[in-house]
């Protein structure tokens, strides 16, 4: 058994996603051991392998630093992948959107289904994963040789960061002629990264404008809370589509999840109802939301939010 | 140009899903099917396309039973000119589609290919970056807009911090996210002239393609019941629960 774990990078800095990956790839060797190699691929990124080599349970970093890797598009990384896989039974990377690009164009190039969002290992070939946007869960077994997976990393607690694992640079440079990066626009926050946040705030339509996001500032600040929104505030143009939670968003399950003016529709409870406890403000007390909320309060969040700012 | 547009049939998105008795799947017997809600997106992006004068003719095309038609009809309906239907009863993962989906462009040698980026039963969001791999054409993956430029495409991309844009070779492959655009609705007279529009119906066989896979389905689960909680009756009994109670503030 020998997995290569593909790292997230943000902004070229190794992501908190990997170690959650990391811990998901510890489960698949439990019963029979094996190596844990981790692949950092980009334009200058000594900084995340470091980072990388210090995640508990790593066997080694394998580094791909090279122009054609910048921004980690998906056809050189997909070659890359496809080159280096021989050596591994198991390539596992998050289900952020990187993974998500990038995982089925190696598990196609090596002909072999790939295994997306697992939640849970089984054992080395048998996984569990949500289908129906969360609303059932599937057992699936793999008898492919080569197993591509992506990992939700909300499912798992990171490893933790004592390790020292050797780093070696990968020779391997692929040639990319059909995809070009233009530029990014990142959303600029020093609050929480939403995926990994303990605590998680969640704006609606019941918000009535973006403005009045600002609400859930303050409460953000004093809980150390990252700041999400439903599908229906982020069509509205409340706020960006990176905050959204849900099935086509982000999946998260932090610790607290306060659904402030949130009807709770499926696709929304699809990404955060494994949240530990979740807390809904809402004025109608009809609102399915209310039917997943560990603690309800019906009323008019105009009123219910500076009081709970001011209060904490 | 040709565009090809991939769409599948799948549950309508509000109907709330039962596992079977025997946890074997999901029960599918007498539940509205519909449309999967990113293909409907990609049709309405072709049509778009069209409507500009990039795109010359639209091939919309499905993998699936026989009733999977009723969505080819319904692409035919918004403004594709035929469609390809591949029947199959078999189960086709991710892998087996795009397999097909490879043989289709090699077969049309379209321009441009548009699929959703995921499907709603499935959840795998695997098949539009599969067949580029497969077919070697470049992805434009999750993309809120597209701008095709002479040789070139112009993706924006929803990423996990904001967005990406990148600048594709055509041919390419590109996958919808749900900002793209506003599908619209398919008019009567429109729904009229679809049933008269060509409708190819292949075979895996015809296609020389395999539907077998080697991830099995062991068992389907409802997922843990989340017991309904409380209501409390003011801020100051929120706070006290979430402190004493839940112990989470």
């Amino acid at each position: 058994m020998s997995i290569l774990v593909l790292a997230d990078l943000h902004e070229g800095q190794l992501a908190g996603a990997t170690a959650s990956v990391v811990a998901a790839a510890q489960q698949i060797i439990k019963d029979s051991g094996g190596d844990i190699d981790v692949l950092i691929a980009g334009d200058n990124v000594h900084a995340a392998a470091e980072a990388a080599a210090k995640l508990d349970g790593v066997s080694k970093v394998r580094v791909a630093d090279n122009a054609v890797y910048a921004h980690q598009l998906a056809e050189p990384m997909g070659k890359l992948l496809a080159e280096l896989a021989g050596d591994y039974t198991h390539v596992l990377a998050s289900a952020s959107t990187t993974g998500k690009n990038v995982m089925p164009r190696l598990a196609a190039l090596k002909d072999v289904s790939q295994i997306s969002d697992i939640i849970s290992v089984e054992s080395a070939d048998t996984f569990k994963r949500p289908i129906y946007a969360g609303n059932a869960i599937a057992t699936v077994k793999s008898d492919d040789a080569l197993k591509v997976i992506t990992v939700r990393p909300s499912a798992y607690d990171g490893v933790a960061e004592s390790g020292g694992a050797p780093v070696e640079a990968v020779d391997v440079v692929v040639e990319n002629s059909q995809s070009t990066f233009i530029n990014e626009a990142l959303a600029k926050s020093d609050r929480p990264e939403l995926a990994g946040a303990k605590v998680v705030i969640s704006g609606g339509r019941g918000m009535g404008n973006g403005e009045n996001f600002k609400l859930l500032d303050g409460i953000a600040d004093k809980l150390g809370a990252a700041i999400g929104a439903s599908r229906a505030a982020v069509d509205a143009g409340f706020v960006p589509n990176d905050m959204q939670v849900g099935q086509t968003g982000k999946i998260v399950a932090p610790d607290l999840y306060i659904a402030v003016g949130i009807s709770g529709a499926i696709q929304h409870l699809a990404g955060m109802k494994d949240a530990k406890v979740i807390v809904a403000i809402n004025k109608d007390e009809e609102a399915p939301i209310f039917q997943v909320a560990d603690y309800g309060l019906v009323a008019d969040l105009f009123e219910a939010l500076p009081e709970f700012e001011q209060k904490l | 140009m040709k565009v090809l547009v991939a769409v599948k049939r799948v549950i309508d998105y509000n109907v709330k899903i039962r596992v079977k008795p025997d946890n074997s799947n999901v029960d599918l017997t007498n539940v509205k099917m519909a449309m999967n809600p990113f293909c409907e997106i990609a049709v309405e992006e072709a049509v778009r396309l069209k409507e500009k004068g990039v795109a010359t003719e639209i091939v919309a095309v499905t993998i699936g039973p026989k009733q999977a038609q009723e969505q080819l009809r319904t692409a035919l309906a918004l403004g594709a000119d035929r469609a390809i239907h591949v029947e199959t009863d078999e189960q086709v993962d991710s892998l087996g589609a795009a397999k097909a989906f490879a043989k289709l462009v090699e077969d049309e040698q379209p321009g441009l290919v548009l699929l959703g980026k995921q499907a709603i039963d499935s959840d795998n969001n695997q098949a539009g970056q599969m067949l580029a791999a497969l077919t070697d054409l470049p992805q434009g993956t999750f993309a809120s807009d597209v701008n095709v430029e002479g040789e070139k495409v112009t993706v924006t991309r929803e990423i996990d911090g904001g967005l990406q844009t990148i600048e594709l070779s055509l041919p390419a492959i590109i996958t919808t996210d749900l900002r793209l655009n506003e599908p619209r609705y398919a008019k009567l007279p429109d729904i009229m002239k679809a049933k008269k529009k060509p409708l190819d119906v292949k075979s895996a066989d015809d296609l020389g393609v395999s539907f077998a896979s080697n991830v099995s389905l062991v068992s389907v689960e409802p997922p843990a019941e989340r017991q309904g909680g409380i209501k409390v009756g003011s801020v100051d009994e929120l706070i006290d629960k979430l402190k004493n109670e839940a112990k989470v503030l």
